[in-house]
């Protein structure tokens, strides 16, 4: 290997290693406020590009219609709920995010011609259908099941995944997408070439994870997400809703998920199923931080992301096999240093 | 009908069933038999002990490419060459192979707490998939043909419906020794582990070991179940390995019922009958090509979870009750009990214990001594650092600095099943019962210690008089502390008073020379209060050491020989109860100054 292999390599690894670090901090996130390991993360990535592609060749999005159905059913399932604690007036806001919204997204999409848009719009349009699936998903599948334990919690999200990958196969179809790129640029780095999208995707991280840490230093809400984190009853007794703190943290999951899925989709090929694979070595970085730190959960999935752009030069087959045994050091490590006291129930 | 009655039916049923039916559904019965065993594996392993695992197909996976490699592979080297001349053979080799790897993922992976274990075989399911797809040895993607047909007896089992009989007598075997070993004292010690670990240590269970032995034991199921599948296809390739099956075999066991040995089999049962409907269902509804059935199954679970969180099995007995099986408590020898030493031997001693979290001074510069035939009461105001005493001395803490002295050995750094051995026996001031087993199991639990057969002689039940002996103990004791009337009765179903006083009898049936209980009359009333006092009088009668951590002033003063006052961490007054009592200390710490 030549230092110019390395360097290409190093920037291939850099720029998958800024996705899986995106939903890395997701995963910790979901886990931290919630208590849920959030197996359906990579979905959101695949519908957020395939949704975005979908547009781009001029097609309605099937997540249109998923945004719609389940809309309707956390609709039904609210109305149900106020009308038998006879509490009718809190419904305005549930349908208004939960009907009328979709409603109007469809008309939207349905009347206008979204291949014509400008890519900056098709994004957004893009996000906004993808995002609120986060929170209705919350509403419908695990709000029932707050008081759940981790591993009912755990298996209920592989059930998630497996439907939502099947819809995504029912939507989309098993022919990948790939869009167009946010910029042409090829600027020459030392011999190398970096491209304009590679840039884009770490800038766009970059400025994501500023965001975000903006958000849970500075805001208000993120504040209560953290607090939500640190102490779910505690927060409680200071006026936080956990369902609230639950459904904020699954939209910005959603929304992660989806801007991931937006910012690679003109880098790879992008497959109904691609998510769970992006979404898994998200994991693997955020085990490395232990479902907890987020900085060390970053800085994880980046190593997992050039381990991966190296071993598929030195053994391309075993890539896959490498980077899921990462994972076995790292546990040893936990199990290590880690002494286990368990907290009284 | 009785549930005996039942297993026989269902039995003939199996036997009579390749006379009757038609191919396909032989076949069908042979895969569910085959995903059976699997799931019987996570039913122990997830529904009973708590952990969960997505990686068994892996294991399925190890068991049948270990046969597959053995039986074909040519030019082997002469020291494992002669295991490929018989499939017989290799059923040892893929057991012991797949036992192997589990152990040693287990020893990583069982250390750490709920989550990471789950994540650790959805990693190792993954990676073992992928594995067999690249290894060219093992075919790589196309995998392994030529595999040979199995021989029994003479006969060649190349036809489905001769197979099927070998599947399902090693289904039902499995089924039932895994039914002897779960009704055992192992089998307590396993399922103990839903309560949490500390409980199940301090009644002396190496729970590191119950947690590996019930790991093991699902890996070797899963190592059988891909050693028979390799000689029913006679092909393998990476396919049925990968995580997506190993989702789908917990699916089995969450749908069917994890937390009972038959769970796997109706799991087993309807999910692959479910699969074969809707694969040929859905591509009618939605057009040709994909899997969507798993849109469905993935809905499926959910429902599953919300609606019955413990599966189909609970349902379907509710349905159709089984008319209970006898109380099985027998006459039996009683078991040997531990010397104890005279009344007056200093039993417990700690020494200047200190205990700190960061910045906080639990317990400083805390000591107390506790003699055989004495009663020592604990007081305090609520914070006073008591329990955490407790947790220094019963091992669950380490102690910053200091020492704990018992039977005049040192035991600080000591673990709690260690301590437990020694004759140090307590209860918790939450109740950590196992609130779906009867009283009698949670007491025998106390008993562990007590009994010695192992997995092995449990499976096969072999341990019967053992058994027998511990289980007359533990409701000797239960008589002992007054509820015999529950005996039987799940203990969830007991008010809680009554599972404190399930606690004593569950640290009774240890056999101990020191007794700690922990606010053992809270949620008592009058009279059970006075029954309880009147027992552990003659408890201190007998000899009995006796540590006791009370709010109760009432029982506290009427029962104690002597009393140990904390507050804020720090030992301030030591004596007779009546000394105690008039210290102004002890009064300024109860009722605040008076000015």
């Amino acid at each position: 290997m030549d230092l110019q292999i390395a360097l290409l390599l190093g920037q291939d690894g850099i720029v998958n290693g800024a996705i899986y670090a995106l939903l890395a901090l997701a995963l910790v996130l979901v886990f931290a406020v919630t208590r849920i390991i959030f197996i359906p993360q990579g979905e959101f990535v695949a519908f957020g590009a395939l949704t975005l592609a979908s547009f781009q060749v001029g097609r309605v999005p099937g997540t249109l219609w998923l945004l719609v159905g389940l809309g309707v059913l956390v609709a039904v399932v609210e109305i149900g709920i106020a009308t038998r604690n006879g509490t009718l007036r809190r419904l305005v806001s549930a349908l208004t995010w939960n009907v009328a919204y979709p409603a109007v997204a469809a008309i939207i999409i349905l009347l206008g011609e979204p291949g014509t848009w400008p890519l900056v719009v098709q994004v957004a349009a893009a996000l906004a259908l993808v995002v609120p699936l986060g929170p209705m998903v919350y509403r419908l599948v695990y709000q029932p099941l707050q008081s759940a334990s981790v591993l009912v919690l755990l298996i209920v999200s592989v059930a998630v995944h497996l439907a939502l990958v099947g819809l995504g196969l029912l939507f989309f179809g098993a022919e990948g997408s790939r869009t167009t790129p946010f910029s042409d640029a090829r600027l020459d780095v030392g011999g190398v070439v970096v491209t304009g999208q590679a840039l884009w995707v770490v800038g766009a991280s970059a400025v994501l994870i500023v965001v975000l840490y903006v958000f849970f230093e500075r805001s208000l809400w993120g504040k209560a997400l953290r607090a939500t984190a640190i102490n779910r009853t505690g927060a409680r007794l200071m006026g936080i809703s956990t369902t609230q703190a639950g459904k904020l943290s699954f939209a910005l999951a959603a929304a992660i998920g989806a801007a991931s899925g937006i910012l690679i989709a003109p880098i790879t090929t992008v497959y109904y199923d691609t998510g769970f694979m992006i979404g898994l070595k998200g994991f693997v970085g955020a085990i490395v931080g232990g479902l907890a730190s987020y900085p060390v959960a970053a800085g994880g999935a980046v190593l997992v992301g050039l381990l991966e752009s190296y071993s598929s030069f030195w053994a391309s087959a075993f890539k896959e096999v490498i980077v899921f045994t990462v994972i076995i050091p790292v546990l040893v490590w936990r199990s290590l240093t880690t002494r286990h006291v368990e907290e009284e129930e | 009908m009785s549930a005996r009655s039942r297993v026989i039916v269902l039995v003939i049923a199996l036997a009579l069933g390749p006379l009757i039916l038609p191919e396909f559904h032989i076949t069908l019965l042979n895969y569910i038999g085959l995903y059976a065993l699997v799931t019987l594996g996570l039913v122990l392993l997830t529904g009973v002990g708590g952990l969960t695992s997505f990686g068994q197909a892996a294991f399925v996976g190890v068991g049948a490419y270990t046969t597959a490699y053995l039986t074909t592979a040519e030019g082997l080297p002469g020291f494992v060459a002669w295991v490929g001349v018989s499939p017989w053979l290799t059923l040892p080799a893929a057991v012991l192979l797949t036992v192997v790897v589990a152990a040693m993922l287990g020893l990583i992976t069982l250390r750490l707490s709920g989550h990471y274990l789950p994540l650790g075989t959805i990693a190792w399911g993954m990676s073992l998939y992928f594995l067999f797809g690249n290894l060219s040895f093992l075919g790589g993607h196309t995998g392994l043909t030529g595999i040979p047909s199995l021989n029994l007896f003479g006969m060649d089992l190349k036809d489905g419906r001769h197979f099927y009989y070998l599947i399902w007598v090693l289904v039902l075997g499995a089924l039932w020794l895994s039914q002897n070993l779960l009704d055992s004292r192992e089998g307590r010690a396993i399922r103990a582990l839903k309560g949490g670990t500390v409980m199940a240590e301090a009644m002396g269970v190496d729970t590191a070991r119950s947690k590996m032995v019930v790991f093991l034991v699902a890996a070797g199921y899963a190592a059988l179940s891909g050693w028979l599948y390799a000689h029913l296809q006679r092909f393998v390739n990476p396919t049925p390995f990968g995580l997506h099956i190993g989702i789908e075999y917990l699916f089995m066991a969450v749908v069917g019922g994890a937390g009972n040995v038959w769970g796997a089999l109706v799991g087993a049962g309807l999910i692959t009958v479910l699969k074969q409907w809707l694969q040929d269902l859905l591509p009618r509804i939605f057009g040709a090509s994909g899997n969507f059935e798993i849109i469905f199954f993935g809905l499926l679970m959910i429902f599953v979870l919300h609606r019955a969180r413990d599966g189909l099995w609970p349902v379907v007995r509710r349905l159709f009750p089984a008319q209970a099986a006898a109380a099985g408590v027998v006459a039996a020898a009683p078991l040997p009990i531990r010397e104890k030493p005279v009344a007056g031997t200093v039993l417990l001693d700690v020494r200047d214990a200190v205990k700190k979290f960061g910045g906080l001074t639990a317990n400083n510069q805390m000591s107390l001594s506790v003699k055989a035939g004495e009663i020592l009461a604990l007081i305090g105001p609520n914070g006073a650092g008591k329990s955490t005493l407790f947790n220094l001395v019963t091992g669950v803490e380490p102690l910053t600095s200091g020492e704990v002295h018992f039977l005049g050995g040192r035991v600080d750094g000591k673990a709690s099943r260690e301590i437990a051995r020694l004759g140090m026996s307590r209860t918790f001031q939450h109740v950590r019962l196992l609130a779906t087993m009867s009283v009698l199991e949670n007491v025998a639990i106390g008993a562990h210690l007590r009994g010695r057969q192992g997995v092995f002689a449990a499976a096969f039940h072999l341990e019967r008089a053992e058994e027998e002996r511990l289980l007359a103990e533990a409701a000797r004791q239960v008589e002992l502390v007054g509820l015999t009337e529950h005996l039987m009765d799940p203990v969830g179903s007991l008010a809680l008073g009554q599972q404190r006083t399930v606690e004593i009898a569950r640290a009774l049936a240890a056999d101990p020379s020191l007794l700690l209980l922990d606010e053992p009359a809270a949620g008592l009333r009058y009279l059970e209060k006075a029954a309880l006092a009147d027992l552990l009088r003659k408890l201190r009668d007998n000899g009995l050491g006796i540590l006791l951590v009370e709010h109760d002033m009432d029982f506290v003063m009427g029962l104690a020989d002597s009393v140990v006052v904390m507050e804020f961490g720090e030992k301030i007054a030591e004596g007779l109860p009546e000394e105690v009592q008039g210290n102004p200390d002890v009064i300024e710490a109860y009722l605040g100054g008076v000015d």
